[in-house]
């Protein structure tokens, strides 16, 4: 096995964590972003298929989840970055008895809300949503999904039946919306006690009915960074919006080479502003025509632009998965994703070029990203200068689709 | 008369170093044994069965050198004084955990 190294990260830091087939590695740079450091692997042999950094209440505690082969799922948590890592001596995510079910994996670790720095959420295999409430030693089912009256007729997809997107609304506490393959988006409006499927508009080619209640295999969903009730979807076929907290969804696949697709990330600060990496159908599953490609809108999928400087343009056969895409807080935002060639690129600058920040490593399956230290930082006064001068120059409103399809002008940006 | 249970090097870091742990009275069924191995050692439960008390899938018990799977499962008898071996499911490399 690989002689494990650890990162050393100092608040302002940004840490990608990227989680494989084989292991997690925790990729470290200061917030210029340009030079990397790389740490890991942690739980060697073990599918980690969920990541993050918890920085609520002045802790940098990391989380991962270990879907070990022979051993079972569990998580694992490290306050220096991987130096120590504590493994519990019981289980702590288990379903009940009652419910004949049986943990596979640990899909999404979502560290919310700010304000209660205890209680951490998280999306797990066969479906449902998990909740700690003392910061992650004991975890009970969300029991309005464990025993939603759907559950009997969801099914699993090909990478099992997971609960693997956690959106909380940022205002309305008792507001979020979850995704689960197959099943589709669900919404509780009361703080968990009953979820209804958000699912009207999303159509599911593998169903014979194309746009039913529920069934559809969403693969990931973003909010809007200025707008909470608009959302995207990469659905498995279909890219979609909804203006109405997921009530309805319309199509936005404007321009893209396939609607087919497993990430979507939207941007954290900017409105209308998301990024996809298409994928070339499900049969195939890499990227169109060889090239990889990561496609950003700054008008709410009216219009889609490339985003290719420093990526592959020739015989790029990649995947990236529903999780292994990300942003950090910074300004400009740094965006990461990661393939299941091992390879993770990162870009400092909005999305405008890209760099190898990680590669030679297993599949990847997630990747996400965090300031160390938490909140979002500026890179420098300069930055925020910049940054303070674009927001009062930016409309917030979607730019006229004459000017997002000009090349030179998405170049720039109306700030 | 105890029963011998053989355990493999990970899961002796859950059972104070242990590789071998001693059973007082612990004929009967498998089940009855692991009920009392977890309350030696609590933190090998998880690893060894899930939610639902099922043995996890690439996690092989030998009684007396028959594979349970073959013989009834929980339900099979270990005699007084029976060798039990918890083995980790063919998929070899002596580092692999």
């Amino acid at each position: 096995m690989p002689a494990v190294q650890h990162v050393s990260a100092k608040k302002g830091d940004v840490l990608v964590m990227v989680g494989t087939m084989k292991g997690a590695f925790l990729v470290r740079s200061d917030a210029s972003r340009k030079r990397w450091s790389v740490g890991g692997p942690y739980s060697v042999g073990s599918p980690v298929y969920a990541m993050a950094l918890d920085t609520r209440a002045g802790r940098n505690r990391l989380w991962w989840s270990n879907q070990s082969f022979r051993w079972g799922t569990f998580l694992s948590s490290s306050d220096d970055f991987g130096k120590t890592v504590t493994e519990p001596e019981a289980y702590s995510i288990k379903f009940p008895e009652d419910s004949g079910l049986a943990l596979k994996n640990i899909w999404q670790i979502c560290t919310w809300p700010e304000d209660e720095p205890d209680t951490i959420y998280c999306g797990v295999e066969p479906s449902c949503l998990f909740v700690s409430r003392d910061g992650g030693k004991s975890w009970s089912p969300v029991e309005g999904l464990l025993k939603h009256p759907h559950r009997p007729q969801w099914t699993p997809g090909g990478g099992g039946m997971c609960l693997h997107t956690i959106v909380p609304h940022p205002t309305k506490r008792d507001s979020m919306i979850i995704a689960m393959s197959t099943g589709g988006c669900y919404r509780t409006d009361d703080g968990g006690a009953s979820w209804q499927a958000r699912n009207q508009g999303v159509r599911a080619e593998f169903l014979p009915e194309k746009f039913p209640e529920f069934g559809q295999c969403v693969h990931k969903i973003g909010r809007d960074a200025a707008n909470p009730e608009r959302l995207y979807l990469q659905n498995h076929w279909g890219l979609y919006r909804s203006d109405d907290g997921g009530d309805s969804w319309k199509d936005i696949a404007n321009g893209v080479p396939s609607d087919f697709g497993f990430s979507m990330v939207a941007h954290p600060h900017d409105a209308d502003t998301a990024y996809i990496v298409p994928i070339e159908s499900d049969q195939y599953r890499c990227t169109p025509e060889g090239r990889l490609r990561v496609y950003r809108t700054q008008n709410a999928g009216k219009s889609w632009e490339p985003m290719t400087k420093g990526l592959p343009q020739k015989n790029a056969m990649e995947t990236v998965l529903r999780d292994a895409m990300a942003s950090d807080t910074l300004d400009p935002a740094g965006i990461y994703f990661g393939t299941r060639s091992g390879k993770v690129y990162g870009s400092h600058d909005d999305g405008k070029s890209w760099q190898v920040i990680l590669e030679g490593v297993p599949p990847v399956v997630c990747v996400h990203a965090a300031v160390v230290g938490g909140a979002a930082a500026r890179t420098s006064r300069k930055a925020a200068k910049a940054a303070k001068s674009r927001s009062a120059a930016k409309p917030r409103q979607a730019r006229p689709k004459k000017a997002a399809k000009s090349k030179s002008n998405a170049r720039a940006r109306a700030r | 008369m105890a029963v011998t249970v053989s355990i493999p090097s990970y899961l002796a870091g859950f059972a104070e170093g242990k590789s071998t742990i001693e059973v007082t009275n612990g004929s009967g069924t498998v089940r009855a044994l692991l009920q009392k191995l977890w309350q030696l050692h609590p933190a090998l439960r998880d690893r060894v069965v899930d939610e639902q008390n099922e043995i996890r899938q690439h996690i092989n018990i030998f009684v007396a050198g028959e594979a349970i799977r073959l013989t009834g499962n929980q339900e099979t008898q270990v005699p007084e004084g029976a060798e039990v071996m918890i083995v980790p499911a063919v998929s070899g490399g002596k580092t692999s955990p």
